[in-house]
């Protein structure tokens, strides 16, 4: 096995992300969204939302500080120069709206050799300033040649 | 759109323009050279900068929320990603409901660009 799987379980410190307007609508305009809910605060309250709200999606934006020092930890030995997105699922709960406070830990889920390549799983958990979670994710990195 | 087992999603069909990939990096915080520098992109080995996985990972969201009245409805989506997506090339997203119950869809969903399904068993729960 060309790597460690001593790093499966290590769980890295929380970080908070604090949800703007204008990113919200940066990146609706940017993934290509109509949607009124993430581009006009006016329709958002009318609709009872306190602010626009996040695309579903946006969960890559407040969760990517919190995995980038889960990536790119020497203990888990992932090579970024070779390394692919292989798979990525997100679950959902309450929706993230502009002004929210939305933290997330990270930790190794699993680290394992299949048909030379390296599977590098990373498990993501958001919670907003209520501790409702917003959304779990399972990120799935995979490393060629290994 | 009515939601039954066998019912097809809308199609969504998007096509990137050059700097899309620039504005998403912004937006998303990821500057991965391979998606905002052609000269780098192709010294690995890639036509050009490619797209981001997650950018046509949020088409394929769209294309559920927006079949299932908001964004309120996407509980769950869960993808592989294949191939590689570039700009200015036209992708579409279809999928067909596999299930539907007690007011859940299960969609199964695909986003294809020219003969390379760049996202491949993408499975969504929608909240009816």
């Amino acid at each position: 096995m060309g790597f460690s799987t001593d790093a499966v379980g290590k769980t890295y410190p929380p970080l908070t992300y604090a949800v703007g307007r204008e990113k919200i609508r940066e990146y609706a305009l940017a993934v290509g969204e109509t949607n009124p809910l993430h581009l006009d605060v006016a329709a958002a309250r009318t609709a009872g939302y306190a602010d626009v709200v996040a695309p579903p999606m946006f969960a890559v934006v407040y969760a990517a500080p919190a995995i980038g020092p889960a990536i790119f930890d020497p203990a888990v030995g992932l090579d970024f120069g070779l390394m692919v997105h292989g798979a990525q699922e997100l679950a959902w709960g309450p929706l993230v709206v502009a002004g929210d406070e939305v933290t997330t830990t990270v930790s190794v889920e699993r680290i394992e050799e299949r048909e030379s390549m390296g599977f590098f799983v990373f498990a993501s958990v958001s919670v907003n300033q209520d501790g409702d979670t917003v959304c779990v994710g399972t990120w799935t990195n995979v490393v060629r040649g290994i | 759109m009515e939601f039954a087992a066998g019912a097809e999603l809308p199609e969504l069909t998007v096509t990137p323009d050059k700097y899309l990939t620039v504005r998403y990096a912004g937006a998303s915080g990821d500057f991965n050279p391979i998606h905002v520098d052609d000269e780098f992109a192709r010294a690995v080995g890639l036509p050009g900068r490619i797209l981001h996985g997650l950018f046509s990972m949020a088409l394929v969201a769209r294309a559920h929320t927006e079949a299932a009245g908001g964004p309120a409805a996407l509980k769950r989506l869960s993808v592989e990603f294949r191939g590689m997506g570039l700009p200015e090339q036209e992708i579409t997203v279809s999928g067909t409901v596999a299930s539907v119950e007690e007011g859940v869809a299960i969609v199964r969903a695909e986003a294809v660009q020219g003969p390379n399904a760049i996202i491949h068993n993408a499975e969504a729960e929608l909240q009816l």
